[in-house]
């Protein structure tokens, strides 16, 4: 048909717009560019540090993003189920691969959205000095990559509930525990009685671990895969989710 | 005539309730059935399963020849759903949540704007098409949601109380279009007015406690009332075979 599109785009244009329909988008950047700001120049020490590059952002966007990404995914399927929608939604001819990919991809273009708008914040160190421009880079991607790998998670703590609440501090909650798992405070209560392997494993999956060193500015690939796949296998997840619920 | 909806068997359990047990029916072009029952008998819960919104515990749902089960793609392009309390985007305008609905049915460009001129003008949505979802009264949001369902011209039609909270002129406009579609279609609604049975259906379902406990025409669901019984025979049909007891002598 002419001018078709894939449902998933659909679904995707659908979602992007509905967080500027409500005053959530505006909160959201604001929020999130004056506590960049803050972190950055303030409580980051830009101008005492001597030293022009984004370092402080970097150290700080984690944090930021442990609180807004899941203020961001608590929406995408709490809200289907609270309006009713998710029936419209579910028994509409697409499959649900389709649905969850395009309201995860609307969830992340918005968070990369509010991460390309602190670029100011790079004009200005750029302008102050002659900070090392591919370690930025890096950390942009390993920003954009970390708010993604929350946004995800969010998604499968949203497709379980429709009390948005409920999904925000969840959701929270999870992504602090991923984010420092390669952390003394989850790995040594995990050493008492986990074999050796397990905490290995537990320690490999910290999102905190593979931004540092994508933040120090070399683009490892198993970094970048572990934020792709982490991605893909919780989209699948929410997926499943979905489709489970049908049956419960 | 093969049937449009084919159900077999189809039975739900939440936990231990037993909320529809073995329901067989099937409905081809032509005819409008309605779905008659008590709260929670098992209407929203069996048609939700037509739909493949939630998945029977056994059973299974054919539509227009494609198992909902094998083939859902195509068996979800078969039918237009009203679900329950017409659900819609609040912070969408008419206009956007149908483009929405049509392009994830695959319609686009001229088709799409085609389509949407259709519906809008056959369920008088007009006046309110660039309004927000949210601003509308009960009645046009209702509406919407049929427009919804009927965007794609489907062969099947599935619509849960679609004359609920509207006025009497509403009911009577929303009931001319059903009558209007009922001669192609394969339409299932589910309502509580019984004398919407009388203006628009062609067969009555009556589903209690999880079971069919009647099938037939409408004229042979009154019939079944004492002639003694003067007035609202319908209702008293109603009473009768849906009381607690009335299983066992089904």
């Amino acid at each position: 048909m002419s001018g078709s599109v894939q449902p998933w785009r659909a679904i995707f244009r659908r979602e992007f717009r509905s967080y500027f329909a409500t005053p959530l988008a505006a909160v959201f950047l604001v929020v999130f560019l004056f506590l960049a700001g803050i972190f950055t120049f303030s409580l980051g020490g830009l101008y005492e540090r001597g030293q022009a590059d984004l370092r402080p952002f970097f150290d700080f966007a984690p944090w930021l993003l442990l609180f807004l990404a899941p203020a961001v995914s608590m929406r995408l399927w709490a809200e289907e189920r609270r309006l009713g929608t998710i029936e419209v939604l579910t028994t509409l001819p697409l499959p649900v691969w389709q649905a969850v990919l395009g309201k995860f991809l609307a969830a992340w273009a918005f968070s990369v959205m509010a991460i390309v708008l602190t670029v100011p914040l790079w004009m200005t160190v750029s302008w102050l000095g002659d900070p090392d421009q591919g370690m930025i880079v890096a950390g942009y991607v390993a920003t954009a990559l970390m708010s993604g790998l929350f946004l995800a998670l969010g998604g499968v703590v949203s497709a379980l509930t429709k009390n948005q609440v409920i999904a925000f501090v969840v959701t929270v909650v999870a992504c602090f525990l991923l984010m420092v798992s390669g952390f003394p405070v989850v790995l040594d209560f995990l050493r008492g009685w986990a074999l050796p392997s397990v905490v290995d494993a537990v320690a490999s999956l910290s999102t905190l671990t593979h931004f540092a060193s994508l933040t120090r500015g070399v683009l490892d690939l198993r970094d970048v895969a572990y934020f792709i796949v982490g991605i893909a296998v919780l989209v699948l997840a929410t997926t499943f989710l979905i489709d489970w619920k049908k049956s419960a | 005539m093969t049937p449009l909806i084919r159900a077999e068997n189809l039975s739900k359990r939440f936990g231990h309730i037993e909320a529809v047990r073995g329901v067989t029916l099937e409905v081809s072009a032509g005819e409008v059935v309605g779905f008659l029952g008590p709260n929670g008998a098992g209407k929203t819960t069996t048609m939700r399963m037509i739909t493949g919104f939630l998945e029977p515990t056994q059973g299974q749902v054919t539509l227009q020849g494609f198992s909902l089960d094998a083939s859902p793609i195509l068996a979800k392009r078969a039918f237009g759903y009203l679900p329950e309390g017409a659900p819609a985007y609040p912070d969408m305008s008419v206009l956007e949540y149908l483009q929405f609905i049509g392009q994830v049915r695959g319609f686009g460009g001229k088709a799409l704007d085609e389509r949407i001129a259709s519906v809008v003008s056959q369920v008088h949505l007009e006046r309110v098409q660039h309004q927000t979802i949210e601003t509308l009264s009960k009645g046009f949001k209702r509406r919407v949601g049929i427009a919804q369902a009927i965007l794609h011209d489907p062969p099947i039609l599935i619509m849960d109380e679609p004359t609920d909270g509207l006025d009497p002129n509403q009911k009577h406009e929303v009931r001319q279009l059903i009558r209007s579609m009922g001669s192609t279609k394969a339409i299932v609604l589910s309502t509580h007015i019984l004398e919407e049975v009388e203006a628009v259906c062609t067969r009555v379902i009556l589903i209690a406690a999880g079971k069919i406990v009647f099938d037939g025409r409408p004229q042979e669901f009154e019939a079944r009332a004492p002639a003694s019984v003067q007035r609202n025979r319908m209702d008293h049909v109603f009473r009768e075979l849906t009381s607690a007891g009335a299983e066992v002598r089904s």
